[in-house]
């Protein structure tokens, strides 16, 4: 009997429970586990955005496009008579075999990504897809840098601010300021910062150096336009991850870093052997977290860059969005994200093993 | 006790009677209105920096003057920044809620009416005569939409600087030829008076690509897509002719001619009033500002020659009707109703507009014969070519962008030709040719 009444009891506060949770959980639903599933589904699919046409069911032919790639091997033309001693060869134009020619059928529709020499020859490293290629290799570069530099520099400034002096409230604020602001905003603001002619990094650039600094057109040259984009990246998120290092650091019980006092540990001895252990949860999330962040980078790339100059800043969801919706290849797009899915699953997965605790 | 529950059950009677009255008013109301409704999308809301707000005041009064001329339709104005103009009709498609009148950018129509959003406009070829071609929106034959205006692009150039460098100021029957633009701007450039020589508008990305980029490469013989079968664009977004203009296209950033696709907007804004930019490659819509500073000093320069004649792009935004309204009639009388010159004077007047029948450029304040505009309408005339009238031109128009931007970047010309001409191909494949 009494059983009975604990058993509906709990069902009661159970059903309250669910009951409490099912606008969250209908949310999540509708704009996360359907659209992924639907994406998963569509991309086996040609479905566009709007057409009269049917949608047709393609197999894996969206990620064949994606992910083809060939190699080529060329000798160099024969060098012309008053050829220079020691310029470069000359090699045959690459669409001479990747443009119908029928004995090359596997390298139809592809183009150069990139080209080593081998000895006399040169190998040509073609992809179906080079867009996508690119973008990948961009997405995987900007999660490169920004993921421990971003963790770092945000530890450095938590422990910056975890001292009990007064008025270090002011410098909290300051440093979480920037999560605050819309990336929208930070990515207009930034556009002013990098302008080529009078932007605020080539003035500060030209007085520091005195007037012999030539100012660079950040955003449009292709070996600054990425590394801009990540600094204004790093600079927007950090304070976040300021803050989850700050209540790591807070958990650290203050009697062991009385006992290290005692016995006579240096400053770098207590970070080494009290605050890093300490903050050996913190440390896992905030890598996993900054590292799914970074993989779905695009509002910075939308306002600032497009993709451009000459690809250099094209990552994986600017394409799914250029895609899908300026393309109307809703497909494609989907295509992209199911194989976006996979990468940050798998890094995730290796993230978790490498951080495993050993005991 | 007693009298308490009386005064609860008369507040309640009173309440029913209140809500009875209320609803028979509203009954009556709606009954007593015999005009049915038609709704109208526009794409001119809010606070558009690239939207001349002259646009949306000529819209509304033409409503205005309609609703009150007859006593069938009420026309109801709703407005959306352009920005989502086009998404928005997209996904009141999809949701099956489309107005009855749409708002279409001219080159996006086919896509439109492919889709199946929109419905032939029965025009008469009488309401249309005497009208530029760019304002007609003909598709497979078909009439979907009409324009009450177009816009042209020219050379913005002064007289005083062009006679400095002994150059030859160029007519609408004798434009320049392409090797006369090139030795133009490379004198221009020696001076060393100027930033660059001429301003190409490389700040304002989007539809301006193609539209005042794509006629030079039509006017090299090549173009975004082949128009005699609209199945490819094999060997003329790649043919030697498209090469052609590639190369010229690469060497106006490569030898400094041009800023390139990092410009300012601002210097785009006001770079050749300023005097940074020795010419302008740019529209109408621009030109009142610059007549200001300039006066009779300024010239507007047609396309120049590449071999296969001077074009400049055509088509504006244009009226059409939706393929779900239930009254195409009212929508029909609308849109004849806002054809009549006096609405298109009164546009071209108002925002600086081309109108877009002759009838009434001749009764225009800036376009009539002698007044400061007028060499556009003649523009427009002569060398308005419309971009590809197809329904892949939504995706065409963004592979052609890219290829442009990309060979203004230092791109390998061929390489990106060849790219995009297959981008193109393989979309018309994906859609089992557009309906073609």
């Amino acid at each position: 009997m009494n059983d009975l009444k604990r058993h509906s009891a709990q069902f009661r506060a159970n059903g309250a429970g669910w009951l409490m949770a099912s606008p969250a959980i209908l949310l999540i639903l509708i704009f996360l586990i359907v659209p992924f599933v639907l994406a998963f589904g569509l991309s086996f699919t040609n479905q566009r955005l709007l057409s009269p046409n049917p949608t047709e069911f393609v197999g894996m032919r969206n990620f064949e496009q994606l992910l083809g790639m060939g190699v080529l091997k060329l000798e160099p033309l024969p060098a012309p008579d008053e050829q220079v001693e020691g310029s470069d060869p000359e090699y045959p134009p690459l669409r001479n075999f990747t443009r119908n020619n029928p004995d090359y059928p596997h390298l139809n529709g592809m183009r150069e990504w990139f080209s080593i020499p081998w000895g006399q020859d040169r190998v040509f490293v073609l992809a179906q897809d080079v867009l996508f290629i690119k973008a990948l290799v961009n997405t995987v570069l900007f999660v490169a840098i920004v993921a421990p530099l971003q963790g770092g520099l945000a530890l450095l400034l938590a422990l910056m601010i975890n001292q009990k002096l007064p008025g270090i409230n002011i410098f909290r604020t300051i440093y979480f300021l920037p999560v605050v602001i819309s990336i929208v905003v930070v990515s207009l603001l930034f556009r002013f910062i990098y302008d080529g002619n009078n932007g605020l990094l080539n003035t500060l650039l030209g007085y520091a150096s005195f007037g012999a600094f030539k100012p660079v057109d950040w955003l449009g040259r292709t070996d600054t336009a990425l590394a801009a984009i990540i600094g204004a990246s790093i600079w927007q998120a950090v304070g976040f991850h300021m803050v989850i290092w700050l209540s790591g650091l807070q958990t650290i019980p203050v009697s062991l870093y009385e006992a290290a006092d005692i016995d006579g540990a240096t400053h770098l001895q207590k970070f080494r052997y009290v605050t890093w252990p300490g903050l050996r949860n913190t440390a896992v999330l905030i890598l996993i977290v900054i590292t799914i962040q970074a993989f779905s980078v695009f509002a910075q790339i939308n306002l600032m860059t497009r993709g451009g100059p000459l690809d250099s800043t094209q990552t994986l969801v600017f394409q799914v969005v250029a895609r899908g919706y300026e393309k109307q290849d809703i497909a494609g797009g989907s295509a992209i994200s199911v194989l976006m899915f996979v990468f940050v699953l798998c890094i995730s997965l290796a993230q978790r093993y490498l951080t495993r605790s050993k005991d | 006790m007693d009298d308490s529950l009386t005064a609860r059950r008369e507040e309640r009677m009173k309440r029913l009677l209140l809500a009875t009255a209320i609803v028979a008013a509203a009954l009556m109301n709606s009954s007593s209105f015999a005009a049915t409704e038609l709704t109208m999308w526009y794409h001119g809301a809010g606070g558009d920096a690239g939207l001349n707000p002259e646009e949306r005041n000529g819209v509304l009064s033409v409503i205005d003057e309609f609703n009150s001329s007859q006593s069938d339709w009420v026309v109801k104005l709703e407005s959306f920044p352009r920005a989502v103009y086009n998404d928005s009709v997209t996904a009141a498609a999809l949701a099956g809620n489309l107005p009855d009148i749409l708002d279409v950018d001219g080159p996006n129509m086919p896509n439109w009416a492919w889709s199946g959003y929109m419905q032939p406009l029965p025009l008469t070829d009488e309401d249309i005569a005497n009208f530029l071609p760019g304002p007609i929106g003909k598709w497979q034959g078909k009439l979907y939409s009409i324009g009450l205006w177009d816009s042209a692009v020219a050379i913005f150039a002064r007289k005083s600087i062009l006679d400095e460098f002994g150059i030859r100021i160029p007519t609408l029957d004798q434009p320049w030829t392409g090797d006369e633009f090139n030795a133009a701007l490379e004198s221009l450039k020696a001076s060393g008076k100027f930033e660059y020589p001429i301003d190409m508008g490389t700040a304002w990305t989007g539809e301006w690509y193609p539209y005042a980029f794509s006629p030079f490469l039509q006017s090299f013989g090549g173009d975004i897509v082949d128009r005699t079968t609209y199945k490819t664009a094999q060997n003329v977004l790649n043919g030697p002719e498209a090469i052609a203009f590639g190369e010229w296209w690469q060497n106006l950033f490569t030898s400094k001619l041009a800023p390139g696709t990092s410009q300012d907007p601002g210097d785009r804004a006001t770079g050749f009033i300023e005097g940074k930019y020795a010419l302008s490659w740019n529209g109408n819509w621009q030109a009142l500002p610059a007549v200001e500073k300039f006066g009779d000093d300024l010239l507007f320069l047609p396309a120049p020659d590449f071999g296969h004649g001077s074009k400049i792009g055509a088509a504006s935004w244009q009226f059409g009707i939706s393929s779900t309204s239930k009254h195409p009639d009212g929508a029909a009388a609308f849109i004849k109703f806002a054809i009549q010159d006096k609405f298109l004077v009164r546009f071209s007047d108002l925002g600086g507009f081309i109108p877009a029948r002759k009838t009434a450029a001749e009764q225009s304040v800036n376009y009539k014969p002698g007044a400061p505009l007028e060499v556009f309408f003649g523009l427009s005339e002569k060398q308005g070519f419309v971009r590809p009238v197809t329904p892949g031109y939504v995706v065409d128009a963004r592979v052609f962008e890219k290829a442009v931007a990309d060979i203004a970047n230092g791109a390998d010309v061929v390489d990106t030709l060849d790219a995009a001409a297959d981008e193109i191909d393989a979309d018309i494949e994906r859609n089992n040719g557009y309906g073609f």
